[in-house]
């Protein structure tokens, strides 16, 4: 559906986005992960038409953004990173006018009124947009993008200033609209990502460091063999114990103490489930195991050793000083895994570009038809307010009994 | 195109600006009229005109100052590029609704001639054997009104450019002021000094010329004697449409920046 082919964005000397690809299929949902002044808004604004590329092409729905801009723009629906919002008019002035913007056809009401119910902001449709909350004016702006169905939705950084129940209901309308709309998200919320993303790409410095299914960076993420365990008992001997215990290949101790019991950092060999035996050891020599945690990588954890790792690769003398001392066995393991999908990216594209060229797409694909024929707001609605009626049954059984 | 013209439209009203404008326009026109026909005691209305456009220097500005500063700044200007509008239709846009806000003011102000048709008829029901007609001349009426709304339309044009190159509003209506005194007075150089004392400031007739040529108001003078001056029509045309295009190409530029 998003087709980006080595775009590149140079303001003067300064290289923003330098060469990146990816596509994203149809009723896919992309997190589009990076830090501060990456290029993300930069490709953002690209693909959305809003600036122009230096060379590469962005194509939506097999239109090129820059040949046809109108037919391609008529695709997506954008929410900047500040939104777009005419303080001095109200709410439904404000979609109105969106509406005509976009030249829809729908019945105008009807389709604003189930924006406004989808995004929550039914109750504040005649107030000024100035006069709103930041949390309300993200949502103003998160229904100008909805305005119209587009089958392509770019949201960039969609629930800044939400409250937690608000974010959770945009991640919900995110995944419900990811059954039927493209969508590329940008955010910081990592947890966000991989709560609503199909797949993540990370990148650095203009530059796509990691293309990755979120299944796969959550299975690699899971598959954990350490633990946090809280031990009652003395300390050396515990200590000893762990570490002659068969299937386990590092222990050590970390300073959280509570009453007579310590933390123990332990992990366990490749294959070995170490936590009946530890149990079992641990009730044999009278030392109660108060606590057991399995130690996940999160997926910052990875995020933040991807970048490292890439930005240790561009400047190699910078670093080195701090490479020499690994801070702990844990950095290790994640600086494993960040280079092995650093890499396997790498390799990606370089298999990609040494391909045969890419084949021109059909005649007949140029005009096929993108729009979203399902009403999907009109049914987001009805779903609520049948979910509504059926707590509200719920209830009144409740209360019968 | 249509939606960014309305909602510019409701824009100035939903602002002061609209009716600050509307408000100041039509208070000056009124009083401009008063003074200039009625007071002096003549019913020509050729010095009505020009003050009216003097006073245009300060009063587009006002109008067109917003226009795109303001949708910089607020960067509202990202949902208007991002949407399915050519940025020509999106500069029309703007620059229509600000021309019909000012269109409508000039023509509600011609009522203010209606006193002037009035104390006429009763001048001429009085002097029934006069030769020469007793009035005010409709025809010149006309052709000023026209004169004044293509003067209108290309200061507009030159108050839309320089907005889409600001971010500010106040510095656009600043510099917008600027460019119109300096497009419409060049040609006072001319009349500085006389030829007799040999004080001329201008000495070249050529440069007088061109500088005549250039003027925004020395093509003025044919409309407020009632002719339909073609040069001069499609020099104004000209102008606007010289300054809608380099509008244009700002945001196109500014998008390959």
């Amino acid at each position: 559906m998003i087709k980006i082919s080595h775009l590149v964005k140079n303001y003067g000397n300064f290289c923003a986005v330098d060469d990146i690809s990816f596509e994203v299929a149809k009723g896919e949902v992309v997190g589009f992960l990076g830090p501060n002044g990456a290029g993300k808004s930069t490709t953002m604004n690209m693909v959305t038409g809003y600036l122009s590329s230096t060379s590469g092409s962005v194509t939506i729905g097999g239109v090129d953004i820059l040949d046809d801009p109108l037919n391609a723009k008529r695709l997506i629906g954008y929410l900047p990173e500040q939104p777009p919002l005419y303080p001095d008019m109200t709410v439904a002035e404000y979609l109105s006018f969106a509406y005509d913007l976009k030249g829809c056809t729908f019945n105008r009401e009807k389709h604003i009124g189930e924006i406004c119910d989808v995004v929550k902001i039914t109750d504040v449709k005649n107030r000024l947009i100035k006069n709103l909350s930041k949390g309300y004016k993200q949502r103003v702006g998160i229904a100008q993008a909805l305005v119209g169905n587009p089958p392509v939705i770019i949201f960039d950084e969609p629930t800044i200033g939400l409250d937690p129940k608000q974010i959770i209901e945009i991640r919900n309308l995110i995944r419900t609209l990811g059954k039927e709309h493209t969508v590329i998200l940008s955010t910081h919320i990592l947890q966000e990502v991989q709560a609503v993303c199909d797949r993540i790409v990370i990148i650095n410095k203009g530059k796509i460091v990691a293309d990755e299914l979120t299944e796969n960076i959550s299975r690699a993420v899971e598959n954990t063999r350490r633990f946090n365990v809280k031990i009652s008992g003395p300390q050396r001997d515990v200590l000893a114990t762990l570490r002659n215990l068969p299937g386990i290949s590092y222990a050590e101790v970390l300073a959280a103490r509570d009453g007579d019991a310590y933390t123990y950092m332990i992990e366990s060999e490749v294959g070995v489930d170490i936590r009946k035996k530890l149990f079992w050891t641990l009730s044999d020599k009278g030392w109660p195991m108060i606590g057991l945690e399995a130690l996940g990588m999160s997926i910052e954890d990875i995020f933040i050793a991807v970048v490292d790792k890439t930005d240790e690769e561009k400047r190699p003398g910078l670093r080195q000083d701090r490479k020499k001392k690994p801070d702990s066995r844990r950095a290790a393991a994640e600086k494993a895994m960040a280079s092995e999908i650093v890499e396997k990216t790498a390799d990606d594209r370089k298999r990609s570009g040494d391909g045969e060229p890419e084949e021109e797409a059909p005649a007949g694909d140029y005009y096929e038809d993108h729009t979203v024929t399902e009403d999907t707001f009109a049914k987001m609605t009805e779903k609520a307010a049948a979910d509504r009626e059926e707590r509200a049954g719920d209830g009144g059984e409740k209360k019968g009994e | 195109m249509l939606a960014v013209y309305k909602k510019e439209l409701r824009s100035f009203f939903i602002n002061p600006v609209g009716f600050v404008f509307t408000g100041i326009f039509l208070t000056l026109a009124a009083f401009l009229c008063c003074f200039t026909t009625l007071k002096t005691k003549t019913y020509s209305t050729s010095n009505f005109f020009y003050y009216l456009v003097l006073s245009l220097i300060v009063l587009i500005p006002l109008l067109t100052m917003r226009s795109f500063a303001e949708e910089r700044k607020m960067r509202t200007e990202q949902m208007l590029l991002t949407a399915p509008v050519t940025i020509t239709g999106l500069v029309l846009g703007k620059y229509l609704a600000s021309f019909t806000i000012f269109a409508g003011c000039l023509l509600v102000s011609c009522f203010d001639f209606v006193p002037l048709y009035i104390v006429g008829k009763a001048e001429a029901a009085l002097n029934k054997d006069a030769i020469t007609h007793i009035g005010p001349v409709t025809s010149q009426i006309a052709a000023s009104v026209l004169g004044v709304l293509l003067i209108g339309a290309a200061f507009i044009a030159i108050g839309v450019f320089v907005s889409s190159l600001t971010e500010n509003q106040l510095s656009s209506a600043i510099i917008t002021i600027a460019v119109l005194l300096v497009m419409v007075a060049v040609n006072v150089l001319n009349t500085i000094g006389s030829d007799s004392e040999g004080t001329r400031l201008i000495n070249s007739y050529v440069v007088r010329y061109i500088i005549d040529w250039m003027s925004i108001l020395s093509r003025f003078s044919s409309f407020r004697y009632g002719i339909l001056d073609w040069s001069a029509l499609v020099y104004y045309l000209s102008l606007s449409f010289i300054f809608v295009y380099l509008t244009v190409r700002v945001y196109e530029r500014r998008r390959w920046a």
